[in-house]
C-alpha cells in the first residue's frame, strides 16, 4: 500500500512537468498576447497607443522571449522561489489572488457538497427502496425538474426573489461593512447568512443528478442474493439495507471524488459570475479571456494537480473501502 | 448479560419432542405482474418432521424455490402469500402460524436464522463481498443470541471448525473472494448453523458445485444433521441427490404437488404421471441411448478429422505459467463423438476453445483432415485458411439465454454464418433457414420471432440450428445440455445424434455430467488438472475405470437410486 502510494506519488512528477508545459503552449495559442488585449480595451475607449509603447510593454512583461525561455523562467519560478509570477491585469502576485480566492471556494464547496449528499443519498436510497410508490414519483419529478433547470436561471430567480419579496440583499458572500474586516465571529456568521443562496442553487443540479445515480446504484444492489441472505438472519430492513446494499451501492461515488477537487477551481463559473461571488471561477475566466497568462497558468496547474491527488485519494479510499480491490 | 445456553433448546426438546417441526397446508404465493396472476406456489401441503430430510423436486419454474422463501417470508418482489398456514412447532409444545406474521415484523425476524435458517444457491453472491466471514456470521450471533463480540467471536471460530474449514481462527478474518466454491458453501453452512435452528432450509445448495465437492458438502449436512436432530428441507433438481439424501420427497411441477411420499415409493412406484415421466429422464440417462445401441459400432480404423498432439495453453507470466492445458494429445475420428469430462478448473472448456483457436495455443499441434483429404495445422493457421476451418468446426454453447443476441430475431440469428460467409441472402438465405429451423424440430413460422419468446430447450435448438448451418464436420458442443431440465436433456442429445447420422458430424462433447456423456459418447476423455489422465470407450471409461481420479469422480456421483446409495463409500483422489 505504502509503495503504491509513494510509487503514485512519484509518477504526478513527470505528468506534472508535461503538464505544465502543455498548460503553458495552451495559453500562448489564441491569436496575440495580454498586451494586444490591452491595446484593444484600450481602443475601445478611445486611446490609443502607437507601437513603440506596445513594444515596450511586451519587453517589460518579457513577451518579447521565445515560448520556450518564457516558460523556463516561468517554471523555475515556480520551482525555486514559490512564485507563480505577477498578474498582468490586476499587477498582484498570483500566488496571493488565488489563496485568497481558494479559500471562500473551498467553503462554498464544502457546503454545496455537504447539503448534496445529506439530501440526495437518503433520497436516492428511499426511491430505490419504495421503487413506484408515490414517493418515488415525487423525487423522481423534482430530481428531472431539477436537472432540467439551468442553475443561472435558477440563480436569477432566487436573487429576485431574495432582493424583492424577502428585502434580503444578494450577491457576493459577504455584506457591505464586513467586505474588507479582518476575520470575527460576525464576519463567520455574515458569511453563513451569504451562503445558503449559492449553496441552495449549486446543490440542486447535483443532488439531482445522485439522487437518480443512487437509485440506479441501489436498484442493481438490491436484487442481489446476499441482500436475500441477509433477510433470512433475521436482520431488520434498516439495518440489513444500511449494512449490505448502500454500502456497496456507495462505492461508485468514491471514484467521483476524483473530479471534485478540480471542480473546486473551475466549477460553477457561470453560477459565480451571476452571484458575483469571490470564488475562483470567474476569476480563471477572466484570466483567460484577457490572456493574462501567469494567472491562467497557475490556475490550469492547480486544477491538474488537484486532479492527481484527488484520483489518488480515491483509489487510496476505494481500495480501504472494497477490500476486493488489491493496490500494487 | 446473561449467556444462552446453546443445548438448553435441545434438552427441552428431549423432554417433549415434537415430531413436526413445520406443517405447510395450502400454501399459495401469487406474483402479480401486469399480464396477470403467476401462481408460482398453488395450494402446497407438506411436513417436515425432526432429524428428516425432505427433498423438494421439480424441474426450473416449479415453484420449489418460492415455496422455500415463502416459509420464511422472504419472497422477492412482487410475490405475496395469499393464503394458507404453516405452522411451526416449538420445543416447548408452542406453535405459531408463520403465514399470518408481517413479513417485517419482529416475530418473524426472530424465527429468520434462529429458528429456520436458509442456505442458498450461488455461494458467491449470496454473501456480501465487502465483509469478512467472521462478520457475517457474528452477526447472526450478536442478533439472536445476544452474545458479547468476544463470545461470538470464538463461537464463529467453533462453527468454521465444524464445517471444516483449516485454520478457522484465520479464516474468520478473510472475504468470501478468497474462498473457494465448496468453503464458501461450508462458510453459509456456518452461518446457518450459528443458532442452531430446528430447520434447515436449502435451496439448491450443490448445483453450482463439483460432483466431488457436492459429495463432501453434502456429507457436511447429513452430519450436522445427525449432531443437532434437525428437519433439512432440500430443494434441487438432481434426482441422484434426492435418491441419496432424502427420507421424504415432494414433486412439484407449475406450483403444485404432484406426488409426495418417501423416497422409495417414488422412485420405485411412482404413481404420478409426471413423477412417472421425471424418473424416466432420469434413467435414460444412466445408460447408453438406444439409437447408438442400435448403430453399428464405428470402424476401429475410421479415419480422424482432428488430431492434437501435445497440446499446450498457459495463461500469466511464462516464469509461472498456469498450465490449463497442459500436453494433451486427443484424436477425435470421423463420425464419433469424443466426451471430455472432467470438474470446473480442469481445463475442459479451454481445450474446446483452442480447438476454434479462440484462445492461441502456447504450443503443440492441432491437425484438421479437410473433406478433401489434406491436412491443416489449426496451431499455425494463417487467418485465411482458419477462416476456412472455421466454416467446418462450429460451437454449441452452454448458456441458451447469453449465447443468442436478444436484438436479432432467429432467422437473423441461424442465418447470420450463411450471410457473413456470403453463402446465401434474399429468399435463399430464408428458405435455407426454413429448413434448418426444420431440422432441429422448430417451426419455421417462428423464424421473425426473438429468443426471448422461445424456452431454454427451444433455444438450444436455435444455437444448433446455427451451428450447423454452414454444412460443419465438427461441432464443438461445450455443456451444451447443463442449462436444461433433466426431461429436456435426452430429447437434446437424441436431437444431437440424429444430426450427426444425418449430416456425418464428428462431435467434441464436454460436459462435466457423467450421466450425458454416458448417454451420447462413444469416446471419453477425463481430464483434470490441465491434463488427459484416461481415454478409452465410454463403456471401459464409465464401468472399469483405469485411472484413479476417474474412480473417484465416478464414486461421488451420486446414483439416482434411493437403494444404492454410494456416498460414504466414496473416496477422495489426491494427486
Amino acid at each position: 500500500m505504502l509503495k503504491f502510494i509513494a510509487k503514485r506519488v512519484l509518477w504526478m512528477i513527470p505528468s506534472l512537468v508535461v503538464i505544465s508545459f502543455m498548460a503553458f503552449v495552451l495559453i500562448q495559442l489564441p491569436p496575440g498576447d495580454y498586451v494586444t488585449t490591452y491595446i484593444a480595451t484600450l481602443a475601445a475607449s478611445n486611446e490609443v497607443v502607437d507601437q513603440n509603447t506596445a513594444a515596450d510593454l511586451r519587453a517589460r512583461f518579457g513577451l518579447d522571449q521565445p515560448m520556450i525561455v518564457q516558460y523556463w523562467k516561468w517554471i523555475t519560478g515556480i520551482l525555486l522561489r514559490g512564485d507563480f509570477g505577477l498578474s498582468f491585469e490586476w499587477q498582484q502576485p498570483v500566488g496571493d489572488l488565488i489563496w485568497e480566492r481558494m479559500a471562500l471556494t473551498l467553503v462554498l464547496t464544502f457546503a454545496t457538497l455537504l447539503a448534496t449528499w445529506g439530501l440526495a443519498l437518503p433520497i436516492g436510497i428511499f426511491s430505490a427502496v419504495r421503487k413506484y410508490s408515490i414517493g418515488d414519483y415525487i423525487a423522481t419529478f423534482f430530481s428531472f425538474l431539477g436537472l432540467a433547470i439551468p442553475s443561472f436561471l435558477l440563480a436569477l430567480v432566487l436573487m429576485y426573489l431574495a432582493a424583492v419579496e424577502w428585502g434580503q440583499e444578494v450577491g457576493g458572500l459577504f455584506s457591505e461593512q464586513y467586505l474588507n474586516a479582518p476575520w470575527s465571529l460576525a464576519k463567520v456568521w455574515d458569511l453563513i447568512g451569504h451562503l445558503w443562496i449559492p449553496v441552495i442553487i449549486l446543490a440542486v443540479s447535483g443532488t439531482a443528478s445522485l439522487i437518480r445515480v443512487m437509485r440506479a446504484n441501489m436498484l442493481d444492489e438490491l436484487n442481489k442474493a446476499y441482500v436475500t441472505t441477509a433477510r433470512a438472519k433475521g436482520l431488520s430492513e434498516f439495518r440489513l439495507l444500511m449494512k449490505y446494499p448502500v454500502r456497496l451501492a456507495l462505492n461508485p461515488f468514491i471514484s467521483t471524488i476524483a473530479w471534485l477537487l478540480p471542480n473546486l477551481v473551475s466549477g460553477s463559473i457561470i453560477v459565480a459570475i451571476v452571484l458575483s461571488l469571490p470564488t475562483a471561477g470567474p476569476l480563471l475566466l477572466q484570466s483567460l479571456m484577457s490572456q493574462d497568462m501567469y494567472l491562467a497558468g497557475a490556475f490550469i496547474l492547480l486544477i491538474c494537480t488537484l486532479t492527481l491527488i484527488g484520483s489518488l485519494i480515491s483509489d487510496i479510499l476505494l481500495a480501504l473501502v472494497d477490500p476486493r480491490i488489491r493496490l500494487e | 448479560m446473561t449467556v444462552v445456553d446453546l443445548s438448553s433448546r435441545r434438552a427441552d426438546a428431549a423432554a417433549a419432542p415434537p415430531r413436526a417441526v413445520l406443517e405447510v397446508r395450502d400454501l399459495v404465493t401469487h406474483f402479480p405482474t401486469r399480464t396477470g396472476v403467476v401462481k408460482a406456489v398453488d395450494g402446497v401441503s407438506f411436513t417436515v418432521e425432526r432429524g428428516k430430510t425432505l427433498c423438494v423436486v421439480g424441474e426450473s419454474g416449479s415453484g420449489k424455490s418460492v415455496t422455500a422463501r415463502s416459509i420464511l417470508q422472504i419472497v422477492d418482489q412482487p410475490g405475496r402469500i395469499v393464503s394458507g398456514s404453516m405452522l411451526l412447532h416449538r420445543p416447548d409444545g408452542s406453535a405459531v402460524d408463520l403465514a399470518t406474521l408481517h413479513p417485517r415484523g419482529r416475530e418473524i425476524r426472530a424465527v429468520r436464522g434462529a429458528e429456520i435458517a436458509m442456505i442458498f444457491q450461488e455461494p458467491m453472491s449470496s454473501l456480501s463481498p465487502v465483509h469478512t466471514v467472521g462478520d457475517q456470521i457474528m452477526e447472526v450471533l450478536l442478533l439472536h443470541l445476544r452474545l458479547s463480540k468476544k463470545e461470538a467471536r470464538a463461537r464463529t471460530v467453533e462453527l468454521l471448525r465444524q464445517v471444516e474449514i483449516p485454520h478457522p481462527d484465520k479464516a474468520v478474518d478473510r472475504y468470501t473472494f478468497e474462498f473457494s466454491g465448496g468453503m464458501r458453501q461450508r462458510v453459509m453452512i456456518a452461518m446457518a448453523l450459528a443458532c442452531n435452528p430446528a430447520m434447515l432450509i436449502a435451496d439448491e445448495p450443490t448445483t453450482a458445485l463439483d460432483v466431488t465437492t457436492q459429495a463432501e458438502i453434502l456429507d457436511l449436512i447429513k452430519r450436522l444433521q445427525q449432531q443437532h436432530g434437525m428437519a433439512v428441507m432440500f430443494i434441487t433438481h438432481d434426482m441422484g441427490v434426492v435418491a441419496e439424501i432424502a427420507d421424504e420427497v415432494l414433486v412439484m411441477y407449475h406450483g403444485k404437488v404432484m406426488e409426495a411420499g418417501p423416497v422409495d415409493q417414488i422412485f420405485h412406484a411412482p404413481q404420478n404421471d409426471y413423477t412417472k415421466m421425471l424418473i424416466g429422464s432420469v434413467l435414460k440417462l444412466e445408460q447408453k441411448a438406444e439409437i447408438r445401441l442400435k448403430r453399428a459400432p464405428l470402424a476401429e480404423d475410421a479415419p480422424s478429422v482432428i488430431e492434437i498432439d501435445n497440446l499446450k495453453m498457459h495463461f500469466g507470466s511464462p516464469a509461472a505459467p498456469i498450465r490449463a492445458v497442459d500436453d494433451v494429445s486427443l484424436q477425435v475420428k470421423a463420425g464419433e463423438t469424443l466426451g471430455i469430462v472432467g470438474e470446473s478448473g480442469s481445463g475442459k472448456t479451454t481445450m474446446g476453445r483452442c480447438l476454434l483457436r479462440i484462445y492461441q495455443p502456447t504450443g503443440g499441434a492441432m491437425r484438421y483432415r479437410k473433406a478433401d483429404g489434406t491436412v491443416v495445422d489449426l496451431v499455425t493457421a494463417d487467418k485465411e485458411t482458419l477462416k476456412l476451418c472455421r466454416r467446418e468446426i462450429r460451437m454449441i454453447f452452454q448458456d441458451p439465454v447469453g449465447s443468442l443476441n436478444p436484438r436479432m430475431t432467429v432467422a437473423q440469428i441461424i442465418g447470420e454464418p450463411l450471410l457473413v460467409n456470403g453463402i446465401a441472402k434474399g429468399s435463399e438465405l430464408d428458405d435455407r433457414v426454413s429448413v434448418l429451423m426444420d431440422q432441429v424440430g422448430l417451426n419455421p413460422d417462428w423464424r421473425e420471432r426473438y429468443p426471448h419468446a422461445f424456452s431454454g430447450g427451444q433455444r438450444q435448438r436455435i444455437g444448433i440450428a446455427r451451428a450447423i448451418s454452414l454444412n460443419p464436420r465438427v461441432i464443438v458442443a461445450d455443456e451444451a445440455t447443463s442449462a436444461l431440465d433433466v426431461s429436456l436433456r435426452s430429447q437434446m442429445l437424441d436431437l444431437m445424434m440424429r444430426l450427426q447420422d444425418e449430416l456425418k458430424l464428428s462431435y467434441v462433447f464436454i460436459s462435466h455430467d457423467i450421466g450425458v456423456i454416458r448417454y451420447m459418447c462413444d469416446r471419453v476423455s477425463v481430464m483434470y488438472q490441465g491434463r488427459v489422465v484416461e481415454t478409452g470407450s465410454t463403456d471401459q471409461v464409465c464401468d472399469a475405470p483405469q485411472h484413479a481420479y476417474t474412480q473417484a469422480l465416478l464414486s461421488a456421483i451420486p446414483r439416482p437410486d434411493p437403494r444404492l446409495r454410494s456416498m460414504h463409500k466414496r473416496h477422495r483422489y489426491i494427486a
